[in-house]
Formats: C-alpha cells, sequence, structure tokens
C-alpha cells in the first residue's frame, strides 16, 4: 500500500458522494448515529464540566441537576493556591510535556528517516525492538530505572523523567514517523542531493517541512503521554511540592476515602485545557498523519 | 570496514541517540528486572543509597516463578488473573475495532458537519486518561453516580459498579472501550480514504451489492491498516495499567497481571521487588509468544509485515 505526495493532502471522497445519492431515512440514520456516538464521546467531559461549578457537598447528591448552587469558586480556590500549589504543578507539567514531546519527536523524526531511506545492518532488528519494548510492563522498571536515575544523577529532576517518558513514546512516534516517510517519494532526496546537500541537510530542510502532519501526530502523542502519566511522575520526582507534575498533584484532592469531587472536577478541567488546545491544533492533521505511519506498520 | 563505515555512517548517525536511549533505560533496567526475578529481593533488603545501606537479597533459582505458576492465590492466582486478562483485552479490542470501523464508515461519507463530528468524536483521546478515570469513577458511583440515577430513573436496577463483582470489570471495559475508540477510528478513518475510489466504482459496474462492495474491496484494502493497529491495540491493551487502577483500585474482580504487579511492587510493607519482576518478564513472554504467533498466521496469508 503506498501512498504518493499528492494524496497527502485530506482526500475528499468527492466521486463518491455524487455516486450515492442518499435517501432521507439513510441520511437521517447516519445523523442518528454519528449523533449517538458524538455524545457518547463528549458526555463525560461535559459531566466533569458541569460538576466542576458545583461545591464537593453538591457534587455527591442523589438527583442530578445541571446548576446546584454552581459558582467559579472552585477554579478560584485552586488558581488561588489554596489546593496546593497549582500554578507550580501546572509550570512542572508544561515544561516536561514540551521538552518530552521536542525530544521524542526530533529523536523519533531522526531514527523514523534513517528506517525509512537507508539500507543498514541492523534495521530490521532494531524496528522489532521498537515492537518488544512495548511489550514489556514499565511500571515494574520502576526499580532499575530508579538505580539508573540515580547514577546518571538524574534522580528527582525534570531531565531524568522526560528522558523516561521519552523511551515510552520513542517506539510508536518512530513507527508512525517511518511510515509517513515512505509516503515521501524519494525522488525529493536524490533531487537534495544533486543540489549539494547533505544527507542530513535533505532530511532537515527537505523531508522534515514535507512531513508536517506526521510530525503533527507525533507531537500530539508524545505530549499526551507525558501530560497524562501518573506512575513514574510519583515515582522519580521529589516528594517536595514545588516539583510535582499535575497528575502526582491532584491525587490530594482523592485522600482519605473522602473525594472533593468539586474540586476535583475543576482541576481537571483545567488540565484538559492544554492537552485540547494542542489536539485542536492537530487535529486536522491526525487523519494523514496516523494513517500512512499504521498503514505501513 | 572503512567502506562499510563510509557507506553507513550518516544511517547510524541518525539511529544512535535512540539506540543509546534505549539501550540505558529500557534493556539494561530490563536486564536487571530479568536478574531480580532470581532473587528475593524487596523493600528489605535492596541496597539503599539514601540510607547507604548495601544490598543483601539472596538468589532463589526458579522459586519465583514456581510460586506465580503455582497459581496461589498469595501470589497472584496467575492462571485466573491471565484468563482475566485475556478477557480484559480481547472484549476491550474487539470493541474498540469494530466501534471504531463503523464509525469510520459513517464519517467516511459525505455528511454534513463531518469536522465537528470528528472533532466530538476523537476528544476522549485528547483528555488525559487519569482525568478520565476520575470523570467514570465519578459516574459510575454507586449512590451519586449518574449512572445509576439515570438507571433508577427508568425503573432498572441499579447494581454497585465498583464493587466486589465482575461488574466492576465490566464497568472498566467500557470506560477503556470509549478511551479507545478514537485511535481505532482515526487510524481506519485514514485507511479508508486510501483505498481508491474507482475500486468502489468497478464493483457497482459489476453489481455488487454494499454488503459485498465492503466485503470485498473496503476490508481486503483496510488489511494492512487493521493488522498493526490490532497488534498494537493488543499489546497497549494488555498492559493497560492507570485506567483499572484510577478507578478500581486494588479490586481483585479487575486484578489483572499488570496490576497485580503494580500491587505488589508498591503496596504492603514488603514491597516485593522479585514477584513484580517475575510477572513484568512473564507478561513479555506472553506477549512475545502472541506476536509471532500472529505475524506468523498474517504471513501465511500473504501478507508481508
Amino acid at each position: 500500500m503506498t501512498l504518493d505526495a499528492s494524496s497527502l493532502q485530506m482526500v475528499k471522497p468527492e466521486r463518491r458522494l455524487k455516486r450515492t445519492d442518499r435517501s432521507p431515512l439513510a441520511s437521517a440514520g447516519l445523523h442518528a448515529g454519528l449523533i449517538v456516538a458524538s455524545l457518547v464521546a463528549v458526555f463525560p467531559v461535559f459531566w466533569v464540566l458541569v460538576t466542576s461549578f458545583k461545591p464537593d457537598a453538591r457534587a455527591v447528591e442523589t438527583s442530578p441537576q445541571l446548576f446546584n448552587e454552581s459558582s467559579l469558586d472552585n477554579y478560584t480556590r485552586i488558581l488561588g493556591g489554596e489546593k496546593g500549589a497549582f500554578l507550580t504543578w501546572f509550570g512542572n507539567s508544561v515544561l516536561i510535556a514540551l521538552l518530552t514531546t521536542i525530544i521524542a519527536v526530533f529523536l523519533s523524526a531522526t531514527t523514523g528517516y534513517a528506517a525509512s531511506r537507508f539500507r543498514f545492518p541492523g534495521k530490521r532488528s532494531l524496528m522489532m525492538s521498537f515492537l518488544v519494548v512495548q511489550m514489556f510492563p514499565f511500571a515494574v522498571l520502576i526499580v532499575p530505572l530508579y538505580n539508573i536515575l540515580i547514577a546518571l544523577g538524574l534522580q528527582g529532576s525534570s531531565i531524568g523523567l522526560v528522558l523516561v517518558y521519552c523511551t515510552t513514546a520513542v517506539p510508536f512516534c518512530t513507527y508512525m514517523l517511518k511510515g509517513y516517510f515512505d509516503t515521501i517519494p524519494t525522488d525529493i532526496d536524490e533531487a537534495g542531493r544533486v543540489d549539494g546537500l547533505s544527507p542530513f541537510g535533505v532530511f532537515w530542510r527537505l523531508i522534515m517541512p514535507l512531513a508536517k502532519p506526521g510530525l503533527a501526530v507525533t507531537s500530539f502523542y508524545a505530549f499526551l503521554t507525558a501530560w497524562g502519566e501518573v506512575a513514574f511522575a510519583s515515582a522519580f520526582l521529589s516528594a517536595a511540592d514545588e516539583s510535582k507534575t499535575l497528575a502526582v498533584g491532584l491525587q490530594v484532592f482523592v485522600q482519605q476515602n473522602r473525594t472533593e469531587w468539586g474540586h476535583l472536577a475543576a482541576a481537571s478541567i483545567l488540565v484538559a485545557i492544554p492537552a485540547v488546545i494542542v489536539f485542536y491544533l492537530v487535529q486536522r492533521f491526525l487523519v494523514t498523519g496516523l494513517s500512512s505511519g499504521a498503514v505501513k506498520g | 570496514m572503512r567502506r562499510f563505515l563510509e557507506r553507513h555512517w550518516y544511517a547510524y548517525a541518525m539511529v544512535l541517540p535512540v539506540v543509546v536511549v534505549i539501550a540505558v533505560l529500557v534493556l539494561y533496567p530490563l536486564a536487571q528486572g530479568v536478574f531480580f526475578t532470581f532473587t528475593n529481593i524487596n523493600e528489605a533488603n535492596i541496597a539503599n543509597p539514601v540510607l547507604d545501606r548495601p544490598a543483601t537479597y539472596d538468589g532463589v533459582g526458579f522459586k519465583n516463578y514456581l510460586n506465580v505458576l503455582s497459581g496461589d492465590s498469595s501470589y497472584g492466582a496467575f492462571w485466573s488473573t491471565l484468563v482475566r486478562t485475556l478477557i480484559w483485552t480481547f472484549g476491550c479490542v474487539f470493541f474498540h475495532y469494530t466501534i471504531g470501523l463503523g464509525l469510520a464508515l459513517l464519517l467516511n461519507r459525505e455528511v454534513k458537519g463531518r469536522t465537528l463530528y470528528r472533532v466530538m468524536l476523537i476528544l476522549p483521546w485528547a483528555v488525559p486518561a487519569f482525568i478520565s478515570a476520575f470523570a467514570w469513577k465519578y459516574m459510575f458511583n454507586a449512590q451519586y453516580g449518574i449512572i445509576n440515577q439515570l438507571l433508577r430513573a427508568v425503573g432498572l436496577p441499579d447494581p454497585v459498579w465498583l464493587g466486589q463483582s465482575d461488574w466492576a470489570l465490566f464497568a472498566v471495559i467500557v470506560v477503556n472501550v470509549w478511551l479507545g475508540v478514537p485511535f481505532m477510528m482515526v487510524a481506519l478513518l485514514g485507511g479508508l480514504q486510501s483505498i481508491p475510489g474507482d475500486l468502489y466504482e468497478a464493483a457497482e459496474m459489476d453489481g455488487a451489492t454494499p454488503w459485498q462492495r465492503f466485503r470485498n474491496v473496503t476490508l481486503p484494502g483496510l488489511r494492512s491498516v487493521s493488522s498493526t493497529v490490532i497488534l498494537l491495540g493488543i499489546i497497549w491493551t494488555f498492559n493497560m495499567f492507570p485506567v483499572i487502577y484510577l478507578i478500581a483500585g486494588p479490586n481483585p474482580n479487575t486484578r489483572i497481571l499488570v496490576t497485580y504487579a503494580f500491587e505488589r511492587f508498591f503496596s504492603g510493607a514488603s514491597r516485593d521487588y522479585a514477584i513484580a519482576s517475575t510477572y513484568g518478564v512473564l507478561i513479555l513472554s506472553v506477549l512475545l509468544v502472541f506476536a509471532t504467533v500472529y505475524r506468523r498466521a498474517l504471513r501465511k496469508q500473504g501478507e508481508v509485515w
């Protein structure tokens, strides 16, 4: 299965549109299916949003209401730092997630490009090892990883955590980007070489700009990997409040058998916003970017 | 040797950083983890650099494996946990794939508001998993959760979803299906869009019914995307830890291999690293065997992957 460069833009199946003149009934069924599925997809997020405006005591009442003494109090208290150093955690998470995204995308782009363009001994085993790496439950690697980070002097630092996240993000990103690079014709590389660019120059100046959709998707994936991770963040960052990430910090709302649902919901919305923004920026690339990677495996 | 380097040096230069990072942060820990499975290492006898305490654990040979594989319930009842893991994995991936394919087929048609539908349908993927886990835990609450409130309103029984029963497993599968459908949908949508429209036209000229077009054009066209995303889906779901852990906690009714390894690792005073690592190695072995069989089956059908 190959895609040529002209089909890298979103293909609109216009021909097939004209072909199928849908009956109104079929059209209604189509919309009904999509509406039901969209409601199921959106409802939990919507419900968290509704809950985030309710006081904790109202959030656990046994009759559902959209508004119940709703106010912005939860948000002001969280942003005001009454419930822990929320803004500090937020900053830590942003820093760690951005660093992970940049490093992981860069590493997987170079590796993916090499795997896509060059035939070199060890290439097959490299790609296989990326698949195997995803099979081992990372949670169980915490002790050995902890020892290594201490040996490298990175224990408790954000850089150590960023590197650990990269190992979880890079294998899948490399697969996707290799698939994406495969769809870019090698003629472009050759033309670049003829014009006197080095292999790295071709990669950096010609191929990277052409691979934007693929890069957008891998960025999204790498960002989410780091943004939502709990286990490593709680094990590897020092217990001091100011070094926590959001995923760790939010545990304060779920303690002692008494969950502060209103506050937790408000904090959740605040945490979800950056992820949704990143998502919105890349969503128009998602389909093309992901599929070519997955198609090529 | 010099010619070899001359020909390949830039390829290796580009691959090198990843290889170093993976080797240091995955292969070495993995080797150490495998080593731990042959010891009785735990919190009490591990070397502690903070307290400056040397390691005092001993080798125990294959005892950990024998204990775990005996299926004894004090070692997590391996076999029944494995069965539950398989139910969880195949249940989740089956619904991920079928629902994802259904939605991709709907989205692949020219519909009004397609972009809006697509954004809404991908939303579960964009929300961090631990947030979704909290949201569903709240909605599944037996007393004040919206799901039971709705069930009561229409007069249906309202089970205690996250209690000590198989409803808990059902509930976490529902959540994970909700989480995983967008990925499958997007991947399959891309696959659908790369099937040339001519094929459909030709099939229609030959008088193929919509079902025949689906069977003989769409499904074969999706073969290679499907085989990749299903394999990845199975590997990821098998090791999916945060959903179960954050929603159900250490509930034996939702225990799968990974969550038990994590429980052994983190809970209790003992922190049994040896048993946790043994579980890790067993998980890896199961997945390796599965992936090998899967690839061989694909190759037999003429698919080189």
